[in-house]
């Protein structure tokens, strides 16, 4: 992975950064040049909340190589202060307390190494609230 | 003028080992090192854990008790001797999550379980030279013990985060002091993956001389005695060490009690004392005095005198209390342990 | 618009072809389908590959293709779609001879998946979803697919054995088909204690990894009549839609809203038909889960009611709509960019009454629906005869 496509990313996986449609209010993670609900093009940042609920989740026992050494691990999709979906891990919780509806709350951890020498990839992932 | 933490933040992992799991693998008697190190269990890092995830997570923290704008904070240290980078600060990737970026400070310190309470130090001078508004300053880290050597048992992880200010003060900075001399007790040679130490040179000549030494320079700097103090906190690389100090000193168990944190958390290096410190500001009354001296191996060690402050009471339930992460658990087996730590030889990526 | 024929069609025998690179793949398989048409040229080519640069590490594939092909110089168009590249080039094929464009093309679909091992597939199969805020949290097409059948289950009470029917059918399928990579009939319990991939799908819920390719030509049916073939079968409706990259930007996550919107278009162009007027179907399951989502978008059930369906037999050979004749992606096999075209070679098959122990008596209508990714894009076609 090339670090400038890992570091343009960085508003929105350390701070969940998004943007607002200035026209009909939609919110865009990330953020657009263009709205798809009402096709404007003006955008505000604004912050995704911390907090949400779980839409659906499952546990990967067959990873991809760059996560070969984690399964197995709990991916979710997260609706955040009811506003926006996210995809993301759920860590720090034991497989049987997935459910849909279960409130979590977001945490900065790394995602992936760029092997041992490459740069470190750090984002969002969701812990139990 | 007056300086103090405006802010404070705590950082612990989720995941433990018993000191009895450890001691299984090795052959040890475990029941002699929980008497020997008054230490039961640790805290374990997950591997998408380090200090930069925990550094960042206690900021955000330190800043929910400071309700202050990030972008004024004009310097992030961290100060740790397991940054996750050799050449690259931590602070900058912090800087960034918490969004305090482009107008600040940063560096990264080193000096073994000192640097946390060396960022705080500078931080809270910064700020009382009047050259930043608000500072940062971080101890974290996720040290390693080498796998059957007796720091095994206690190296673990945990971060503490500070913020300094001048207004809306939580806990003033008194008096501070520092010493150190040239002293090889515990070390860690660069392209190393574990440290190594003196044994018992750690003791007496390393931790006990310079934290007596410190202690003994603040209290002479305050003017102040043991029993003006309602709190202590020491640094803590085992359970004995910083209460045999302390009781030298003629600090009660009591003062003690609350900041020690050594016996369910383990050493947290750079974190330990600024974490015991988190502690007891969780449950502080204003007008109560603390006594803090943390320990670098090399070595050195930091004083701070604290007075708290009315607005402590607003703000200590604004983030979660310190020792309810430490009572939050999860326990580990040695070999989930081991793959956490990065301790089993994997075959090397070409 | 004219009207177009399918006059050729050829596969291989799919499964882990270790003699055999992309490009003998996609020949074998080409040439299959020229022979079947009795042409002497064609005039254009339209390839479906999703990942050859990641798998085998070559691009270009016109040029290479269309070389090995034994001719360099005709205008040759790789199409990518992630796993509707195959269908794709169906739609492609069509429409160039539909626009007067061209007489005679050739729509071919080819993946070449074990060159890489299981973890390199797992990361190129990936590609398919947003890079940046599916694939970099670390989640997988199992583990997209799982997210929704997580949320069917939960929305309309869909059960794990619902979804395993699906397997069990497909496999009794297959085991009729020569060219399917596993061409046997599994039970019930096979699939449910299979080894777990992602919650709550198993390693029988999901389709293989494969080598493979498969090809047709079609032709205007004025250049059909012309070559001697009476009655051929026609590309009724072609239809395409496409839905975010993301799964979690969906309003609902069990709703494949691009099946739905191709279908549309496809049913409308055959003449206003429905699922009522279709005799045999061939649908993208590349998991159990994604079958019952494709027979509820198809409009073949009513939502949440594709597990019910798959579990009382209404897919099966002898159900009301019979589904996946050749095996599916399950039982023949899923390489990634060919599944699309060869799902029309079924279709092709069974209209011309050639699909032997498979056949569905009296088939005069097909339908073929192929996707890429959890649903990002759909491509159905609807086939007739006379």
């Amino acid at each position: 992975m090339t670090t400038a496509r890992y570091w343009r990313e960085t508003p929105q996986r350390f701070r969940l950064e998004a943007g607002r449609c200035k026209k009909c209010g939609k919110v865009f993670f990330p953020p657009r040049l263009i709205c798809d609900a009402c096709k404007h093009r003006e955008f505000e940042t604004v912050k995704l909340q911390d907090e949400g609920e779980i839409l659906s989740y499952t546990v990967i026992h067959t990873p991809p190589s760059n996560f070969s050494d984690e399964a197995p691990y709990a991916i979710g999709v997260v609706r955040l202060g009811g506003e926006v979906n996210i995809l993301t891990q759920i860590v720090d919780c034991d497989f049987d307390e997935l459910k849909v509806g279960g409130k979590v709350r977001v945490e900065f951890r790394l995602i992936q190494e760029d092997g041992k020498s490459g740069v470190l990839q750090y984002g969002y992932k969701c812990v139990p609230a | 003028m007056t300086v103090g933490i405006i802010g404070y933040g705590a950082y612990i992992p989720l995941h433990r080992i018993k000191v009895e799991e450890i001691a299984k693998v090795w052959g040890a008697d475990a029941p002699s090192y929980k008497r020997g190190l008054m230490l039961e269990e640790k805290s374990v890092p997950a591997p998408d854990q380090d200090v930069i995830t925990m550094s960042v997570e206690a900021a955000r923290k330190a800043l929910k008790r400071a309700k202050i704008d990030p972008k004024e904070i004009g310097n992030i240290y961290i100060g740790s001797e397991s940054h996750p980078y050799a050449v690259k600060p931590s602070g900058t990737v912090v800087a960034e999550a918490i969004g305090a970026t482009p107008e600040i400070h940063c560096a990264d310190f080193e000096f073994a379980c000192k640097a946390g309470s060396e960022s705080m130090f500078v931080s809270y001078g910064l700020v009382k030279a009047g050259l930043v508004k608000y500072g940062l300053g971080i101890g974290a880290d996720t040290s390693q013990g080498a796998p059957g050597d007796a720091l095994e048992y206690s190296a673990s992880a945990g971060a503490a985060a500070y913020l300094f200010g001048k207004e809306n003060i939580l806990a003033t900075v008194d008096e501070t002091c520092s010493f150190m001399t040239d002293t090889p007790d515990f070390w860690r040679r660069e392209y190393q993956f574990y440290p190594r130490h003196g044994g018992r040179f750690t003791g007496e000549p390393a931790y006990f001389k310079h934290v007596l030494g410190a202690s003994n320079l603040l209290l002479e700097k305050s003017g102040l005695k043991p029993s003006d103090f309602r709190w202590a906190v020491f640094h803590q690389p085992n359970g004995k060490f910083p209460m045999r100090a302390g009781k030298k000193l003629g600090f009660k168990e009591e003062q003690m009690k609350q900041g020690w944190l050594v016996p369910k958390l383990g050493n947290t290096y750079s974190g330990a004392s600024p974490l015991g410190l988190t502690a007891i500001l969780d449950v502080a009354k204003p007008g109560d005095k603390i006594f803090m001296c943390s320990y670098g191996s090399g070595a050195g060690s930091d004083g701070f005198v604290f007075t708290v402050q009315d607005k402590i009471l607003e703000v200590q339930d604004a983030a979660t209390k310190t020792w309810d992460q430490l009572n939050k658990a999860k326990y580990l087996e040695y070999g989930a342990y081991a793959k956490f730590r990065g301790k089993i030889n994997k075959l090397e990526e070409v | 618009m004219r009207d177009v024929a399918v006059i050729g069609v050829g596969i291989n025998k799919w499964g882990e072809l270790w003699e055999h690179s992309l490009r003998d793949i996609y020949v074998d398989a080409a040439l299959k389908a020229i022979d079947d048409a009795g042409v002497d040229h064609i005039d254009s080519m339209y390839v479906g590959c999703m990942s050859s640069g990641l798998f085998v590490a070559q691009e270009h594939l016109s040029s290479l293709l269309s070389d090995y092909m034994g001719m360099s110089g005709i205008p040759t168009t790789r199409v990518e779609s992630a796993c509707a590249s195959g269908g794709l080039a169906i739609r492609s094929a069509f429409l160039e001879v539909a626009s007067g464009m061209s007489e005679i093309v050739l729509a071919g679909g080819v993946e070449k998946m074990n060159d890489v091992d299981g973890g390199g597939a797992t990361y190129a199969l990936a590609t398919a979803a947003d890079q940046e805020y599916e694939a970099y949290n670390g989640v997988t097409f199992p583990g997209l697919y799982a997210l929704i059948a997580r949320a069917h289950m939960e929305k309309y009470g869909t059960t794990r054995e619902q979804m395993a029917h699906v397997a069990v059918k497909n496999h009794a399928n297959g085991a009729l088909n020569p060219e399917a990579q596993f061409p046997m009939k599994i039970t019930l319990d096979t699939v449910l204690n299979s080894v777990a991939v992602a919650d709550p799908l198993r390693l029988m819920d999901c389709s293989p990894v494969t080598d493979g390719a498969a090809a047709v030509i079609v032709c205007s049916l004025e250049m059909a009549k012309k070559l001697g073939k009476n009655a051929p079968v026609r590309i009724a409706g072609s239809g395409m839609g496409t839905d975010t990259i993301a799964l979690h930007s969906r309003s609902d996550m069990t709703f494949l809203n691009s099946t739905a919107v191709a279908a549309e278009k496809a049913y409308a162009m055959a003449g206003g038909v429905g699922p009522r007027d279709i005799d045999v179907t061939e649908v993208h399951d590349c998991f159990t889960i994604a079958e019952i989502c494709v027979t509820e978008a198809l409009g073949y059930f009513e939502k949440g009611q594709g597990g019910p369906a798959a579990a009382s037999g209404a897919t099966a050979r002898d159900g009301q709509f019979p589904i996946n004749t050749s095996g599916g992606l399950k039982s023949k096999g899923h390489p990634v960019g060919a599944t699309g075209t060869a799902q029309v070679v079924e279709i092709v098959k069974q209209l011309r009454g050639e699909a032997g122990d498979r056949q569905i008596k009296g088939a005069k209508r097909g339908l073929t629906q192929n996707m890429g990714g959890t649903g990002g894009s759909s491509v159905v076609h609807i086939l007739e005869a006379d």
